[in-house]
């Protein structure tokens, strides 16, 4: 098995696109740039912030959210005020994801308790890599019994982790929003302060990590 | 005979050989704490109720008010330790509160949510601690345990009078141990009560499982900081 060449490799984001309606991007450029992504995680923090309802509306008036799973654009596109990053770092195109943002953003903030300190996927640290990969693939009930067992290896395939790591153990974070998820209303608080300027802050009666 | 002392500057009367962590609490000031039970002895094992006393910082569990005493709790260095004992017990254990049956009922917890923590400043141990089922009423979650002493002091068998919860080892391994024989005399009631008194969810009471919704569980329904403040056994 060989890595595919680059020339073979055709990357989503270098397609071609149709172009954006001019208004619509120039009342986007005025905007506070936010960027997001979820690594090992489970998606549920990015629905919490679709929680806040008709409050997202009240946001988007103040931000836009460039690269995100909802809007399927897969880079950062333009420097970005604030990432927003969900799960924890499990294997190498976590990491290199991680960085990316970090390098292309100026506030970081880890969201959820698996961003924070590995949440349920680090139930793995407990046990050695091999023994989970063993667990998962060849001594698995679920297994498909007509080949043999195989622990998935290819060079496209992102190796992973002998740990599940927190994001601050791999870049630098500037803020962090517990819970499994985190309610909306502590998202909205957060997003809300930073985007106009006040400092950051979970009151007690908000704060919660489950 | 009253005596006078100070608390963030606010000149406080108090009786004499009072505990301060209990002066500071009727008197509106809220100081964090894990091992502490208002009404019993004091264990001074968390430190957490750390305040500066004439600028020394001192367990407020474990100092008795004299005339003149200057004390602060609202202090930058006093409150940056007690936050990092309060962080390093989420990374000394395993911590993943919405498994735990715990959670909403926490000590740790909700001192967490009062000092506004969100994240450890220490590594993530993952420890890994084994688990106990064998006595009649209690699991053991001993990778939640805080090391707190309070089941080692304050449950003793009611007739023989000994001691049922013990540590063992030192350091990294020590933990918990039950006393299975003696604990299994307990009544139900008793031990719905130990495994309240334990601050983590480290004494799990079998059968209770995850009985409050979330919303309205016992810090949800009045926090912990005013449960303190109302003179309360948190
Ligand atoms: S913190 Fe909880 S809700 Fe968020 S990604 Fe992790 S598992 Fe999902
Ligand atoms: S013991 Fe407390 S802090 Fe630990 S997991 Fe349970 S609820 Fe969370
Ligand atoms: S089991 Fe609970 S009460 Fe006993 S020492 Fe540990 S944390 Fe404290």
């Amino acid at each position: 098995m060989s890595r595919r060449s680059e020339a073979d490799t055709t990357f989503a984001h270098d397609l071609p696109a149709t172009p954006m309606d001019p208004d619509a991007m120039a009342a986007r450029e005025d905007k506070i740039q936010v960027a997001m992504i979820a690594l090992c995680g489970c998606w549920g923090c990015t629905l919490s912030l679709l929680d806040m309802d008709e409050n997202l509306l009240a946001l988007l008036q103040k931000v836009n959210i460039n690269r995100s799973s909802f809007t399927d654009i897969k880079k950062i596109p333009v420097r970005s005020a604030i990432g927003f990053v969900e799960g924890g770092v499990a294997n190498e195109e976590n990491i290199e994801t991680l960085e990316h943002f970090r390098e292309n953003c100026d506030v970081l903030i880890a969201v959820g308790a698996c961003a924070i300190w590995g949440g349920v996927p680090a139930m793995r640290n407990m046990t050695p890599l091999a023994g989970c990969l063993r667990e998962a693939y060849v001594d698995s009930v679920t297994r498909p019994l007509e080949q043999p067992p195989t622990i998935p290896y290819h060079p496209d395939i992102p190796r992973i982790t002998k740990q599940v790591y927190p994001l601050h153990e791999v870049v630098k974070i500037d803020y962090f929003i517990p819970g499994c998820p985190p309610g909306a209303q502590v998202i909205r608080k957060v997003l809300d302060d930073l985007v106009n300027g006040r400092p950051f802050g979970i009151p007690a009666a908000i704060n919660r990590y489950d | 005979m009253s005596v006078y002392l100070t608390i963030d500057g606010k000149t406080i009367e108090a009786a004499p050989g009072a505990t301060l962590i209990d002066v500071a609490a009727d008197n509106g000031v809220y100081i964090p704490s894990l091992c502490y039970m208002r009404g019993k002895p004091c264990l001074g094992t968390c430190r957490v109720c750390s305040v500066k006393v004439n600028g020394n910082l001192m367990a407020a569990c474990t100092v008795k008010v004299a005339a003149g005493m200057e004390v602060a709790v609202d202090d930058a260095e006093a409150a940056d330790f007690r936050n990092a004992l309060v962080e390093i017990n989420f990374s000394e254990g395993n911590h993943n509160c919405p498994s735990c049956e715990k959670s909403g009922r926490c000590e740790l917890q909700a001192v967490g949510y009062e000092l506004g923590m969100v994240a450890s400043r220490f590594p993530y141990r993952f420890a890994k601690r084994s688990r106990e089922d064998a006595a009649r009423h209690f699991f053991l979650e001993r990778d939640r345990c805080i090391f707190c002493q309070r089941c080692v002091e304050f449950v003793r068998d009611e007739e023989t009078g000994r001691k049922i919860f013990s540590i063992d080892a030192r350091g990294w391994k020590a933990e918990i141990v039950i006393d299975v024989a003696l604990a299994d005399r307990m009544t139900g009631e008793r031990a719905a009560e130990v495994a309240e008194m334990c601050p983590v969810g480290c004494i799990i009471e079998k059968g209770r499982g995850y009985d409050d919704p979330i919303g309205k569980r016992k810090y949800e329904i009045k926090s912990l900081r005013q449960r303190v403040l109302d003179g309360e056994t948190a």
